[in-house]
């Protein structure tokens, strides 16, 4: 169960401005039904150019239709100009906050505020621009890129929560990762690689990883593991003790153990289990 | 405001008969089964009372029923012993809607050095057996497919999959915690291996499961420890839920035609009524043969989460396949696999009856869902589309 404000409760039980302005003078029209939500928002203007009337439908979950019925309360009256500054956490502080997982929705509004704006500008329909990082949902990298920037987004999953990105199959992970990275000033800790390693660097740094890092894991459950031979970039293992005879584990040490050794030694290195 | 309860497949209330039975094992009789003093044999034997009323309820013998935490536990169990036990082999076959303890842990394997089939099904959430006769190899641990499906309520043809593998020589095992209760099974009957249970879902508390292993099964324990269940699962025994469940077990049996008379009759009315005054919907698994309380439907053009939190306000309790409501943000992987598209697959609403729900309940729920339909269509950009087609946005 979600979590709601009260106030999210009472926008979607009771949405204001339910409808399409007929004559309207600018609509934004944004999302769609495979992505699970989607708003059409409607505005007219007064002789002053402020917004006089706003209307919206939206498909989509109780958080969205709140984020809607909340953008037409809180334009109405502005000029264009202050219109456009509206931030999609401007429109999930006005409910009161929305769950971590629904920003989406406040982000829905804004995009369709801009849309219907734009629309009456007569600017041109924005083609989309960048590149499209996630297939599921249709997001490109600008878009993730400003919402990285405006909500000084940190995560994967942040970025799930505000933009749908990554929250299909999954496969665009990293370069969602990518992107929070070349943003941020800190780039996550890349381990450390000589360039080029003689064999025997290479064999003395497995060693010393395995000694290091992985056998005192293994020695906590009963087990051990000895280094067998090193071949280009195969490396083969024995496994001994508790490991040995518990085949169900064994997949996933050979995983434990090369994930390691990359990280230490070599990001290509192969690890291959030899049976006794 | 009464509470409307049609979320029969997600927990059940514990019976009263169930409750009784367990308090005794909290306040009294409160010894350890594997104690020396009377005091705590006398538990033991209710116990083994409990595994015979949950062997009687499968057509098994009481050996042959190990008690669990949970379902998720047995699921979890069945498919590390077949793993275990057939060190070699390095495939494993199950379905694209299995119940995220079976998928999720499928998924884990993949990444470990398992091979993965998944068996499709069609349009009526039938399963491709002709897709997984293909797969089946030398190399192949474990089929695990399940009976029913907790979101569509479709029923898998077990009996004939079951025999299918067996031939082969193959470990089957079957996540049975839907079905169980609500559909009649004979295992002495059936070549299944393993099957897993829950007893949450058959009016039993939460925190107890059932394993059945056939004997002749080879088996690998998955919680090492004591001598308990004959080694086969570590862990001082939950006696109060065990008792419960035996008493669950037995109210299931005989239920069961009720089930499928009584409770089967409600499904039906409403799913018909629903049909019939609400347009643009779509049951999905129609065409199959389903379980008899559990009944999803689509409403086109609409959320699946809004549907069901207008329902809370009126106290319905029913859950949806619908992204929003999971956290996820793809509508449920049975309704993908099925291929309900995405117009209805965001609008699914599961309603699961149980024996306690009542005619005057599917009156209030078949009198309730067309407003709250038209309520959030008339806000939606979709259905107003679809109602005047001479809508021009292009203006």
């Amino acid at each position: 169960m979600w979590e709601y404000t009260e106030k999210v409760k009472d926008h979607f039980l009771n949405p204001r401005n339910v409808g399409v302005i007929v004559d309207y003078d600018g609509i934004g029209e944004v999302g769609s039904l495979a992505c699970g939500d989607a708003l059409k928002l409607t505005f007219k203007l007064d002789q002053n150019h402020k917004i006089n009337d706003a209307k919206f439908q939206t498909f989509g979950c109780a958080s969205a239709i709140a984020s809607s019925s909340a953008l037409t309360e809180m334009i109405k009256g502005l000029s264009l100009e202050d219109a456009e500054k509206i931030t999609n956490e401007d429109i999930a502080d006005y409910l009161g906050g929305l769950p971590n997982e629904k920003m989406h929705c406040s982000v829905m509004g804004k995009d369709a505020l801009h849309k219907a704006i734009s629309h009456y500008r007569g600017e041109p329909e924005k083609q989309t621009e960048g590149r499209i990082v996630c297939e599921c949902f249709g997001v490109t990298d600008l878009e993730i890129k400003q919402a990285v920037l405006e909500n000084h987004l940190t995560t994967v999953e942040e970025v799930t929560n505000y933009t749908k990105a990554g929250g299909g199959c999954g496969n665009c992970h990293e370069k969602i990762q990518d992107i929070i990275d070349s943003i941020s000033h800190t780039p996550s800790l890349v381990p450390i690689q000589p360039v080029i390693m003689t064999n025997l660097q290479k064999i003395r740094m497995i060693e010393e990883t395995l000694e290091r890092e992985i056998k005192p894991a293994l020695k906590k459950d009963g087990g051990d593991i000895e280094l067998v031979d090193v071949d280009k970039n195969t490396v083969y293992v024995k496994l001994k003790g508790n490991c040995a005879s518990c085949s169900a584990s064994q997949v996933t040490l050979k995983h434990y153990v090369e994930t390691k050794l990359r990280e230490f030694v070599k990001n290509d290195l192969v690890v291959e289990e030899v049976k006794s | 405001m009464t509470l409307v309860y049609l979320d029969n497949n997600a927990t059940t209330r514990v019976a009263r008969e169930v409750l009784d039975a367990m308090l005794p094992y909290f306040s009294d009789h409160y010894g350890n089964p594997s104690s020396m003093h009377t005091f705590g044999g006398r538990v033991g034997r209710e116990i083994e009372t409990a595994r015979e009323r949950v062997a009687n309820l499968l057509g098994a013998t009481p050996r042959e029923i190990i008690f669990t935490s949970c379902g998720t536990e047995s699921d979890n169990t069945a498919i590390w012993s077949a793993l275990r036990s057939n060190p070699g082999k390095k495939h494993v076959i199950t379905s694209r809607v299995e119940h995220p303890a079976i998928k999720n842990l499928c998924e884990h394997l993949s990444k470990n050095g398992y091979r993965v089939s998944y068996v499709p099904v069609d349009q009526n959430g039938e399963l491709d057996i002709e897709f997984l006769k293909d797969q089946l190899s030398d190399d192949t641990a474990l089929v695990s497919i399940m009976w029913a499906n907790n979101e569509t309520g479709v029923i898998f043809p077990v009996e004939e999959i079951a025999e299918l593998v067996k031939k082969k020589g193959i470990v089957f095992h079957t996540d049975a915690v839907q079905a169980v209760g609500k559909i009649p099974m004979d295992l002495s009957r059936i070549p299944v291996d393993m099957l897993s249970l829950s007893g949450h879902k058959i009016h039993a508390p939460k925190g107890i499961g059932v394993l059945y292993v056939r004997k002749g099964t080879k088996f690998s324990p998955f919680l090492i420890g004591g001598h308990q269940e004959k080694g086969r699962r570590g862990g001082t025994e939950n006696a109060a839920s065990m008792v419960g469940l035996g008493i669950a077990a037995d109210l299931a049996r005989d239920h069961l035609k009720e089930m499928n008379t009584t409770v089967k009759r409600l499904r039906d009315k409403l799913e018909e009524a629903l049909v019939r005054q609400i347009p643009n919907t779509l049951v999905n698994g129609k065409g199959a043969n389903r379980l008899p309380n559990t009944l999803s439907i689509d409403f086109e053009f609409i959320e699946g989460e809004s549907i069901l939190l207008m329902l809370n306000e009126l106290n319905i309790c029913a859950s949806s396949g619908s992204a929003c409501t999971s956290g996820s943000l793809e509508p449920s992987h049975v309704l993908r696999a099925m291929g309900v598209p995405f117009t209805a697959a965001h609008g699914s609403i599961r309603f699961s009856l149980s024996t306690r729900t009542t005619e005057d309940e599917i009156n209030f729920v078949i009198e309730k869902m067309p407003p709250i339909i038209d309520r959030l269509r008339a806000l939606s950009p979709f259905w107003n589309q679809t109602r005047d087609p001479s809508h021009d946005l292009s203006r």
